[in-house]
C-alpha cells in the first residue's frame, strides 16, 4: 500500500480528502507520532498562553490591526514598496505564482541559492524553477533540509517533518554524509549544521519568505530558532525576500503585540531565537548584509479572496500553524492528506480560495466543526465560520453525493411539519425495534454509522405524544 | 418565570427520556413549563453540511412557533448554538428575519445556562449516586461558553463522584454528517474519547448535547464497555 506521506500535491487536481484519510489513518506510526507531538504542542502553548493575562486582548488587538490593514491594502503595499525602494530595495510585483518563481528564477539564474523556510515559497512551485534556472539550492530550515533530502513536502506549517522517524532522518543523513550515523537527534543535528555551513559559505543568493512587512518603514520581518535565517540574509550577496501581499503591516508598533502571539501560539514558545528586522540591503559603512535586495510581492488569488467579504478575514493569517495543532482532525491524518501545501483548518480554508472549488471542494468538510482552531487563533479569524460558509458554496456550485442529497431532503422534508415528523419518527422506531442495535445492512449514508458505531436504543414512544399545549 | 421547553429533534423522537427530566426540572424549581407543538428541528443537520436553502424554511418555522415565548430552553447546547449563533448568518438576505433571529437567540438557553445563569440555581436537589466524567461538547463549550454552569450543577449532586476526563476539550468526532462523511476518521476520533472515557473510572459519561452522546455511547455499546452514557439533564432530575 502507498502511503500519502511525502507525497507532493499536484496542482490542478482534484483532492480527494476521503481516500487520502483512510491511507494515513492506516499508518500506524503516524498516527502516534501525530498525537505525540501534537498534545505536546498544545500543552506547551496552553502553558505559555496561560501566562500572559492580556492574551485576549492582544488577539483583539492583532485582529483589529490586520482588519484594518486589510481595508486599506492598496495604500499600505504602496507606502511599503515605496520605503522599500527609498532604503536602496527593489520590488517586484507578481500577479500569479508562475510570475513570482520566473522573477526569482531570473534573479538568481545559475547561481548557488541557500532558501529559509517558506510556505509561500512552496505555494508557487519555487525549487522547480529554480532547478530549471539552473540553481543548486539548499533549503537550510532543518525539517525543510531534510524533506529535500527526501524529496518530500513538508506536513506541518511549523514542524515540516513531523511525520518521519528518526531512524528514517538517521538514514537520510547517513546518505548525505556519507558515513552510517546512529539515530540520535543530537548527533544528527551536528552533522546538518556541518553540511549546511559549507553550504552557506558558498552561496551567491538568499531567499527568505517573510512573516511580517511593515509598511512604515520597509521592514522585512522574519522569526526563526535555528539561525538559518539569520546566516540566508547575511552571507550572500543578494537577499530576496518572498511574501503574499497580505502580509503587511503599518508600523513598526504593532510588532510587539504580534511577536508576543505568535512564538506562543506556533511553538509554545515565550519568544524565539531570533527576530530579523531586515530594512533595505548593506548601506555604506555596515559590516554585514546584502548587496542587493528584492522583494517579491505575489497575489496568486490572493486579491480574489479581498475582494470576497465573506472570506476576507482568512488573509490575517500569521501562519503559526497553532490551528493544526488543535485539530483534531489534523491530528489523525497529517498534513500531506490536505494535498496541498496549506493544510489544517487554515488551509481547508484557504486552498479551496485560492484553488478554487472543483479541486479542494472536500476540504471544507474536512471538519467536525469543533471550533478548537477558532479559539486558539491568535489573530481571531473565525474559522469554523468560514468552513460553513465555504460548505455552503460548494453545495451550491457542485452539489453534493445523490445519497448525502436526498438523506438531507429527505430530512428537512420530514422536519418541515409536526404532523410528518410524527409519522417519520414513529417510522424510524419501529425499524429500529426490527433490525437492533447492530443491523448488518442499512441504507448509505447511514451505513457509515454502523461500521463504528451500535444504533441508539429504541424508545417507546416520541416525547410530544399526547401533549396538549 | 415561564419558558418554552424546545426538546430538539432528537430528544423527542430518540431520548424522550431526556425531555421529561428537563420538563421535570424545571417545573420542580419553579418554572411554567410550555410545549409548543409545532416545533420541529433547528436544522443544523443540513446547515452544517452546507444546504443552507433546505436549512432555512426550518429556521424560519422554528423562529415562528418560538416568536412569542419569554425564554426557550433546550436540553441540547448545538440547538441552541444553532439558533443563537448561525439563524442571523442563515438568514442574513432576510433583514427583519435576521432581526427576529437575534431577539429569539437573545431568549434561548441551554437548560444548564439556564439554571445557573438565568435562573441563579445550583443546587438543584438531585441524587445521583455515580462516578461521573463530564465531556464538554464542542459547540456548547466554544459557541456557548459553557464551561462552569454544567460543572458547577454536578458538583451540587448528592453523592456524585465527579472524575477528571483526560483531553475533556477535544472532540469527540461526532460532528453530524461528518461522523457519515468521514465515518473512518470519526471513529478514529471517537476511540480517543473512549479510551479517555474509560480511563477516568467512570460508571456514566455526561454532557450538554445528546448527539454527541448518542455518538459515545454508540461507540462504548460496540466496544461492549460497561460504561453508559446520560444526558446532563437526567441526572439533575434524578432524586
Amino acid at each position: 500500500m502507498k502511503t500519502p506521506r511525502g507525497a507532493a500535491p499536484e496542482p490542478g487536481r482534484p483532492i480527494d480528502f476521503v481516500r487520502n484519510a483512510r491511507l494515513a489513518l492506516g499508518d500506524p506510526f503516524l498516527r502516534a507520532a501525530l498525537r505525540a507531538t501534537m498534545v505536546r504542542f498544545r500543552d506547551r502553548q496552553a502553558a505559555v498562553i496561560a501566562e500572559v493575562p492580556e492574551w485576549q486582548a492582544l488577539r483583539d488587538y492583532a485582529c483589529a490591526v490586520k482588519r484594518h490593514t486589510l481595508g486599506r491594502l492598496d495604500q499600505y503595499l504602496e507606502q511599503l514598496e515605496a520605503q522599500v525602494a527609498l532604503r536602496g530595495g527593489h520590488v517586484h510585483w507578481a500577479r500569479d505564482g508562475a510570475e513570482a518563481a520566473g522573477i526569482i528564477a531570473r534573479l538568481a539564474r545559475g547561481r548557488r541559492v541557500v532558501k529559509s523556510k517558506s510556505m509561500t515559497s512552496e505555494e508557487i512551485g519555487l525549487n522547480e524553477a529554480l532547478a530549471s534556472a539552473g540553481c543548486e539550492v539548499t533549503e537550510t530550515d532543518l525539517g525543510e533540509y531534510l524533506l529535500q533530502l527526501a524529496g518530500e513536502a513538508p506536513s506541518h506549517l511549523i514542524a515540516p517533518i513531523v511525520h518521519r522517524s528518526k531512524e528514517f532522518i538517521a538514514a537520510l543523513l547517513s546518505a548525505a554524509a556519507g558515513r552510517p550515523l546512529p539515530a540520535e537527534p543530537e548527533r544528527l543535528t551536528a552533522v546538518a549544521r556541518e553540511l549546511l555551513r559549507r553550504r552557506f559559505l558558498e552561496a551567491e543568493v538568499g531567499i527568505t519568505g517573510a512573516n511580517f512587512l511593515v509598511a512604515e518603514t520597509g521592514t522585512v520581518v522574519l522569526v526563526e530558532n535555528e539561525g538559518n535565517i539569520r546566516l540566508t540574509t547575511t552571507i550572500p550577496r543578494v537577499h530576496i525576500a518572498l511574501a503574499g501581499v497580505e502580509k503587511v503591516i503599518p508600523r513598526l508598533a504593532d510588532l510587539a503585540v504580534f511577536l508576543t502571539l505568535l512564538p506562543r501560539a506556533a511553538t509554545g514558545q515565550r519568544m524565539s531565537s531570533y527576530v530579523s528586522l531586515l530594512t533595505g540591503p548593506r548601506r555604506s559603512g555596515e559590516r554585514d548584509g546584502p548587496e542587493e535586495f528584492h522583494l517579491v510581492l505575489v497575489d496568486n488569488g490572493r486579491t480574489a479572496v479581498h475582494g470576497d467579504e465573506t472570506m476576507r478575514e482568512v488573509l490575517a493569517c500569521i501562519r503559526c500553524g497553532a490551528c493544526l495543532d488543535v485539530c483534531p482532525v489534523f491530528e489523525r491524518v497529517g498534513g500531506h492528506a490536505y494535498g496541498s501545501v496549506y493544510s489544517g483548518p487554515i488551509g481547508a480554508v484557504l486552498t479551496p480560495l485560492l484553488q478554487g472549488l472543483t479541486v479542494a471542494g472536500d476540504l471544507p468538510f474536512a471538519s467536525s466543526l469543533c471550533g478548537a482552531c477558532g479559539e486558539v487563533c491568535p489573530v481571531k479569524i473565525d474559522l469554523p465560520r468560514l468552513l460553513l460558509e465555504l460548505r455552503a458554496r460548494v453545495v451550491r456550485s457542485r452539489g453534493a453525493p445523490l445519497g448525502e442529497r436526498l438523506f438531507l431532503r429527505a430530512w428537512t422534508w420530514v422536519m418541515g411539519s409536526a404532523v410528518r415528523l410524527t409519522l417519520a419518527g414513529s417510522l424510524v422506531r419501529l425499524a429500529r425495534g426490527l433490525v437492533g442495535p447492530r443491523p448488518r445492512w442499512l441504507p448509505a449514508p447511514l451505513s457509515r454509522w454502523i461500521a463504528f458505531r451500535d444504533l441508539p436504543p429504541a424508545a417507546p414512544a416520541a416525547f410530544r405524544r399526547g401533549r396538549r399545549r | 418565570m415561564r419558558a418554552a421547553l424546545f426538546v430538539t429533534c432528537l430528544v423527542d423522537q430518540l431520548f424522550p427520556r431526556t425531555g421529561r427530566a428537563a420538563e421535570d426540572l424545571l417545573r420542580h424549581l419553579g418554572v411554567t413549563v410550555e410545549f409548543p407543538p409545532g416545533q420541529t428541528c433547528c436544522g443544523q443537520v443540513a446547515f452544517n453540511d452546507g444546504f443552507w436553502s433546505e436549512a432555512r424554511p426550518l429556521a424560519r418555522r422554528l423562529l415562528g412557533v418560538f416568536d412569542h415565548a419569554d425564554a426557550v430552553v433546550a436540553p441540547s447546547a448545538s440547538c441552541v448554538a444553532m439558533i443563537r449563533e448561525f439563524y442571523p448568518i442563515l438568514l442574513r438576505d432576510d433583514p427583519a428575519r435576521a432581526a427576529q433571529a437575534r431577539e429569539v437567540g437573545r431568549r434561548t438557553y441551554e437548560l444548564t445556562e439556564f439554571l445557573v445563569d438565568v435562573l441563579g440555581v445550583v443546587a438543584v436537589g438531585a441524587h445521583f449516586p455515580h462516578r461521573v466524567a463530564y465531556h464538554p461538547a464542542c459547540h456548547g463549550l466554544r459557541l456557548l461558553g459553557l464551561r462552569e454552569q454544567p460543572l458547577r450543577l454536578l458538583r451540587h449532586v448528592r453523592e456524585l463522584d465527579l472524575r477528571p476526563l483526560v483531553g475533556a476539550e477535544e472532540c469527540c468526532g461526532f460532528g453530524g454528517m461528518f461522523a457519515l462523511k468521514f465515518a473512518e476518521l470519526s471513529a478514529a476520533m471517537l476511540e480517543t474519547k473512549l479510551r479517555a472515557i474509560e480511563a477516568s473510572g467512570a460508571e456514566f459519561v455526561t454532557a450538554t448535547d445528546v448527539s454527541c452522546l448518542m455518538h459515545i455511547d454508540g461507540g462504548l455499546r460496540r466496544r461492549r464497555s460497561a460504561v453508559g452514557t446520560i444526558p446532563i439533564a437526567e441526572i439533575l432530575a434524578a432524586r
